[in-house]
Order: C-alpha cells, then structure tokens, then sequence
C-alpha cells in the first residue's frame, strides 16, 4: 500500500470518528481542527491497526501530530 | 399479572416515544432482556424488563409519546396463568413509520432524519439502503444547519434537569491537586507491551479511584429524594459524554468497584461507543448514583460541575500537565491533576468531601492496586 493509499485510509477512519469533519489542513495539528478526546483518538489508532495491521507503540504518539506525519509515519512503517 | 411501566430514565424525563416492541403477545421473557426501543430528548433507549412473563398485552403502540409511569404492556409473571381471554395485540398504529434499528443508527451518524424518508423494506419499512440514498442524495452542509428538533430536545432536558439541580440543590465546592507521576509511569509501563486494543487511558485509572474510594464515602453515593438521603446499594458511575451532535449524556458502569481496570476499559470504551451511536440500555440511563466528569482532553485544569439530581455528587478531572510541586524541600515540575468534587450539602458536609478527594488522591498514588 502507497503513501497515497494510506493517506485515504487515514482520512476515511478520521471521518468515520468525527463525521462533521469536511477538510483537514495536512501539515496543521490534527486535534486543532478535530474535535478529538482520548478515547476518539484510541479508537482511531485501533481502527487504523485493523485497516492496515500496523501496531503503533504508545511511546510514538508524540510523532503522530497532523495528518502528514501520521501518514508519514504509517508509510514508513508499511514499507 | 405483571404491569410494564414507562420506565424513568433520568431526571430529565417526563415521557418518552415508543419507537418500537421488541416482543409480542405471547412471548416469554426474562429478567434483563430488551422489550423495547423507547426515545428519551436524549437518545433512543434500548428498554429492559425485570421481571420474567409472559407477554399478555401490549398496551403502548409504537409512535405514540406517554407519561413516565404509564403502563406499557401486561405481562403473566412466571407461575402464572395467562389471561383466560387474552387481550388481541393492537391494530398496528397509522402513525407508525417502522424504521430497522440498524437504519436508526446508521440515519443518526449520518445525519439523516429518519422519520421523513419513504422505506423500501416490508410494510414501507425504512432500511440501511434508504439511509444511505438519502445520505448521498442530501445537498452538501456547507453552512451551518440550523439545531435539530433532537437537538433542541436535548438542550431542553439539560436545561430542565440543570436549573433543577441549582434551584434545589446547595451545591459545595471544593478541589484538591493530585500529584500523578505514579500513575503515568505505571499506566506508560503498563501499555508499552500491549497492542493497541488493550491499552488503558487514564480515565479509566481515575473512574476505578473514585469507586473504590466511595466505598468508605456512602453519604456521596446515592439519591435525594422525599427530603432525604438514599444511599444506593451499588457504585454505578454515570460517565459524562458529550456526543458529536451537541449535548452530552451520562449513562452508568455498573459496579465499578468491583471490575478490574482491563473489563472496565473494555466498559468505558463500549459505554462511549454505544451513547455516540445511540444505543444505550435503560438501566444504564437509570442507574447511575454518582456521575464523573473529565474535560482534561479539552485543556481545562479545573472542572466546577452541576450534580444530576437526584444523585448528590459529581466528581471532575481536569487535564494531567506539568505543574509546581514541593516534596522534601525542594519544588519541582510533576505531572498533576486537579480533581474536584461538587457535593449536595444536605446530604453531606465538605469535611466529608474533602476526605473523600484525599481518599482518592491517595488511590491514584498506588495504580498497582486498583
């Protein structure tokens, strides 16, 4: 799976847990544009797991901020 | 013979919509199972019965909106005989628009109002499919759709059951910072070797907290009514949750005290599930005797909350952050939280309050234990 392909995944999983969200700045924080709470995140992070059977240790959310860096982060990991 | 009544489902309820049976004439029951969708200003409840029958009668039919209290159905208890004659089930009503739960979920997700689209299932029933149609079929939300009538119903009964609470109840105040460095490298520890879906948060740490501290605090847990203290017989926490919508709801855990903190995860995660898609049970609704509130995701340090009568507490977390803290002379920064309590006066006192916040700073001091 390519980077783009991730990234469609990424979105569609976000707005699957916010679906009043229309368009997310890629490079800006994620949490500044989304309404998102602890458990709304941990849910996004298993759906993700489930899509695309990537384990994100908890000592790496720091490097998930805005929707590039996730996709980043998952494309590397996908490689 | 059984009456089955319209149950209450919170202080903010006067009446509720049946939405649809579950059972029919004729069916046996027993203790725990869903008789009934009923819709509350909040959220379309699914409805359980506590006592094991036979369904007689039912009485309420489905679109029809009737008092808290009123009886619904008639059910032969077990042993009993039925009804020599019984009564015929009611003519389906004219009003009724069947919608399928699934399609009630999926319309409230996506935004779609159910009860105007025409249903291509059996008997004009409305299916997943004409969500979905009309999903796709509704004009892009570029402006800001003015509130709903659900929308407008939940702010009611928020408003109904808040102005309650400051009219009737001498609320005190008091909140204490909490140190949570143990707690944090316990809870990072803990998941470092866990797949995503058994992680714990933090909340889950705090709710087992408060439970277990209650049990030394029975005059914080329990009910004001007919001026008097009630305690409850369990540690059911209402959980504050806002949904997407707008509003919030706060259904109950059972017996918090006595799950360990991976069931009670797995708890909270279905409870915050389920409330956002609209499919709590009513003793969840009507069980709670304390409620917590956590706003720390949203950045607050301190939380001043509103008690849900007829409980007499309710417990607020703030956000865990850095802040000043002296130990043995020196001060440094240490993770912290501040936790608060807002108590009913007439049922407890703040020296009280105030040894049930220590109670639970203390428990946050040793997760291991909890």
């Amino acid at each position: 799976m390519d980077a783009e392909e991730i990234g469609k995944v990424v979105l569609a999983e976000l707005k699957r847990i916010a679906p009043e969200l229309e368009d997310v700045a890629p490079a800006k924080p994620l949490r500044d544009q989304v309404d998102l709470d602890s458990m709304d995140w941990l849910n996004f992070l298993v759906a993700l797991n489930e899509r695309l059977k990537i384990e994100i240790p908890e000592a790496d959310y720091r490097k998930l901020g805005t929707l590039e860096q996730i996709v980043d982060y998952l494309s590397a990991k996908a490689r | 013979m059984i009456e089955f009544k319209m149950p209450s489902l919170g202080a903010d309820m006067d009446e509720g919509k049946l939405l649809e049976w579950k059972v029919k004439p004729g069916d046996k029951v027993k203790r725990g199972d869903l008789v009934a969708v009923v819709e509350t200003p909040k959220a379309a409840v699914d409805i359980e019965i506590w006592q094991d029958g036979v369904v007689q009668e039912l009485i309420t039919k489905p679109g029809e909106t009737i008092p808290v209290g009123a009886v619904m159905a008639r059910l032969a208890a077990a042993g009993e005989a039925p009804a020599a004659a019984p009564a015929p089930a009611p003519a389906p009503a004219p009003a009724r628009h069947p919608v399928s739960p699934a399609a009630r979920k999926h319309a409230r997700e996506l935004g779609v109002d159910v009860e105007k689209l025409p249903g291509s299932g059996p008997h004009g029933a409305v299916t997943v499919e004409d969500v979905e149609r009309a999903a796709k079929a509704a004009p892009p939300k570029k402006e800001a759709a003015p509130p709903s009538d659900k929308t407008l119903a939940m702010r009611k009964a928020i408003a109904a059951a808040m102005s309650r609470s400051k009219r009737e109840i001498p609320h005190y105040y008091l909140s204490q910072t909490v140190p949570m460095q143990r707690a944090q490298d316990w809870l990072t520890t803990y998941n470092e070797k866990r797949p995503v879906t058994e992680r714990l948060l933090m909340g889950a740490l705090q709710l087992k907290a408060v439970a277990l501290a209650l049990k030394g605090f029975p005059d914080l847990n329990g009910f004001w009514k007919d001026d008097a203290f009630q305690p409850a017989q369990g540690i059911h926490i209402g959980v504050a949750i806002s949904l997407r919508q707008g509003g919030l709801i706060a259904p109950a855990i059972h017996d918090v005290a006595e799950l360990g903190l991976d069931e009670l995860m797995k708890a909270l995660a279905d409870l915050v599930r389920r409330a956002r898609a609209g499919s709590l049970r009513s003793s969840e609704m009507s069980d709670p005797t304390i409620t917590v509130t956590n706003l720390g995701d949203q950045g607050v340090d301190e939380v001043f909350a509103i008690i849900f009568p007829p409980q007499v507490a309710i417990v607020g977390f703030g956000r865990v952050a850095p802040r000043p803290w002296a130990e043995d002379g020196m001060i440094g920064a240490v993770p912290a939280v501040v936790a608060s309590l807002a108590g009913d006066h007439r049922a407890s006192d703040g020296h009280r309050g105030a040894r049930f916040l220590a109670a639970v700073a203390a428990l946050l001091q040793e997760p291991e234990n909890l």
